[in-house]
């Protein structure tokens, strides 16, 4: 600010109006940066010091979520391959009806099948609500939408031009098919990869549905949930890392079996 | 075409192996065969981190599994009453009253109390510190009229929002009619992300005690104390079991066990011992509404919280005369 001193006084207020902002802005950001840089640490730390309810957290969050994925799959698929392969009247509707449903809020989602699952709902009797197998059905249902759409455009994105070549090259319509499955093949993959990570990262149905009760439901999308409320960032932001790792280490992995 | 195929087998085993590991895990994890007890409670209570405290003591005692699932109070009331918990733990006696009166409450018992406060900015342009709440909130209104001030407000239906109607009412104003002017801000969500909007804008909010220091001790929020103490500022938790006539297959057996310890000395104990950054954040009330019937603080928790003269009428006390022998 030292040359400053020259200057006329309105152009001076200016400048320190304009240093203080940038003060102001730069503390901010390096405050933001400092935060997320010692998450990082603290994730680590986590990690390597094996603290047991992060490691709880993190195991139960694979396990729903996969059990989820691995649910869907199972009618998904199919059906994705269906709709992407097959023409059938109303096929556009019911295309449109997925991809529709790909923008379903998670609370809503979450909030509906409460109702359902609640001991005085219409699923009651189950008595399921505030368990790991109610989230597991939740964000089954949140990503069944995402497998059946993705999996139909990886179809119809191949199967013209590979069922007519395989058909020129002499091949069965059953042989034409499953040319068009295997090359479809690693973007269903993908479809999958995909569903887990939405399923993964979701909060709104693992917190209605679940409850984020410590050692039962709690996941770690709830546990972040929680200790940002709490005040305890460093810790959200750790446990967010550890989400964003699994999520990288599944595309890594996915990346490189597409390569081969 | 063939080079696909490994990567089907890979995904495949993939698949089973994390499926494997984590039933087996969960298994594991079920396997015990606990009583379980489920309880809906107030963010205030949970956040800070008392009734883990809490848990750990009662779990070690009794083969009876605690499950908190911590919302609002208004939420906690709607999952009582549709039987998605045996127990509730809450701070708003008007909400409670009402939930006692639908039938759906039984043995009811005040367990703690502690006081609300006013935080703002440090400047406090409205000029509120040290001031009686009366005097504040009208403090408030002029500067926010003036525009000078903002208050924001939960607006989320929670035991804080509930007291904060009740102290705008208490200054004369109607907390419905405010909240359309422009500088009153609703969150709509809980009290930490209330607390930092306030920091934000530096604006005054209406806290409990435990998630300001919380938020204040861990360098969140710059926001001070400006209005405490005082008879209108009074939070009183109370513990509900779950009528099992109104709600059939609620856990009541193990609800009164959880609610016999909170009252016990040794629970009332805990409650005392729960410090955060060193400060006491709730003062115990099971035997101080039982000795000291003519203390201060004691008239302002029956003004406040008691039915009739009662923390718990009558007829909706079921069994357990043990808890109300005063």
């Amino acid at each position: 600010m030292g040359q400053n001193v020259q200057l006329s006084i309105a152009e001076n207020t200016q400048n320190s109006i304009k240093t203080r902002t940038s003060i102001i802005i730069e503390n901010g950001r390096s405050h933001m940066v400092s935060e997320i840089i010692e998450g990082l640490k603290h994730a680590i730390n986590l990690i390597i010091s094996g603290d047991p309810s992060v490691l709880d957290a993190t195991f139960r969050s694979i396990y729903v979520s996969g059990s989820a994925t691995l649910l869907v799959t199972v009618w998904s698929i199919p059906l994705g391959i269906l709709i992407g392969y097959k023409k059938f009247p109303g096929r556009r509707i019911v295309k449109g009806i997925f991809n529709a449903m790909l923008g379903m809020p998670t609370v809503g989602l979450g909030l509906i099948l409460y109702l359902m699952l609640s001991r005085s709902g219409p699923l009651g009797i189950l008595r399921m609500l505030y368990t790991p197998y109610a989230i597991i059905i939740g964000q089954a249902i949140l990503i069944t939408p995402i497998m059946v759409s993705f999996t139909a455009n990886a179809i119809e994105d191949v199967a013209p031009e590979v069922k007519d070549l395989a058909k020129t090259l002499g091949a069965s319509e059953s042989q034409a098919s499953l040319a068009v499955f295997k090359e479809a093949l690693p973007s269903i993959i993908l479809a999958i990869v995909a569903s887990f990570n939405r399923a993964i990262a979701e909060l709104g149905v693992a917190l209605m549905l679940g409850g984020n009760i410590s050692g039962l439901t709690r996941v770690l999308t709830t546990t972040i949930a929680l200790e940002t409320t709490r005040g305890n960032f460093e810790l959200a932001i750790a446990l967010t890392i550890i989400l964003l790792l699994i999520v990288f280490a599944l595309s890594f992995v996915t990346n490189m079996l597409k390569r081969e | 075409m063939r080079r696909i195929l490994p990567i089907w087998l890979i995904t495949i085993m993939l698949a089973v192996i994390i499926s494997a590991a984590g039933t087996s895990y969960y298994i594991s994890s079920i396997s015990r065969e606990k009583r379980t007890l489920v309880i809906s409670t107030t963010t205030s209570l949970y956040d800070t981190g008392l009734l883990e405290a809490i848990e750990k003591r009662f779990e070690e005692k009794y083969p009876i599994d605690l499950y908190f699932i911590s919302v609002g109070t208004g939420l906690a009331i709607q999952h009582a009453m549709r039987g998605d918990a045996d127990v509730i733990l809450v701070h708003a006696p008007s909400k409670e009253l009402k939930f006692l009166e639908a039938g759906y409450g039984v043995n009811r018992k005040i367990i703690a109390y502690n006081f609300f406060v006013i935080v703002g900015p440090e400047s406090d342009p409205a000029g509120i510190r040290g001031l009686s709440v009366e005097e504040a909130l009208k403090k408030i209104v002029d500067a926010g009229r003036r525009g000078v001030a903002v208050w924001i407000s939960r607006g989320d239906e929670s035991g804080t929002h509930t007291k904060e109607k009740i102290l705008w009412s208490y200054a004369g104003f109607s907390w419905s009619s405010l909240k359309d002017e422009p500088w009153f801000l609703e969150t709509g969500s809980g009290m930490g992300k209330t607390l930092l909007v306030a920091n934000e804008r530096e604006g005054y909010t209406l806290s409990d005690i435990g998630t300001y220091l919380k938020y204040y001790g861990a360098g969140l929020i710059k926001l001070k104390v400006l209005v405490e103490q005082g008879k209108e500022l009074l939070n009183v938790y109370s513990v509900i079991a779950v009528n099992p006539d109104k709600v059939p297959k609620v856990n009541f057996r193990d609800a009164m066990i959880f609610i016999k310890f909170l009252t016990s000395d040794e629970g009332q104990k805990i409650i005392e011992n729960f410090k955060v950054y060193g400060y006491s954040l709730f003062y115990p009330a099971v035997k101080l509404l039982r000795e000291n019937v003519n203390s201060e603080v004691v008239q302002w928790i029956k003004e406040y919280a008691y039915f009739n003269g009662t923390e718990c009428p009558v007829k909706y006390r079921r069994e357990y005369p043990e808890l109300y022998k005063d």
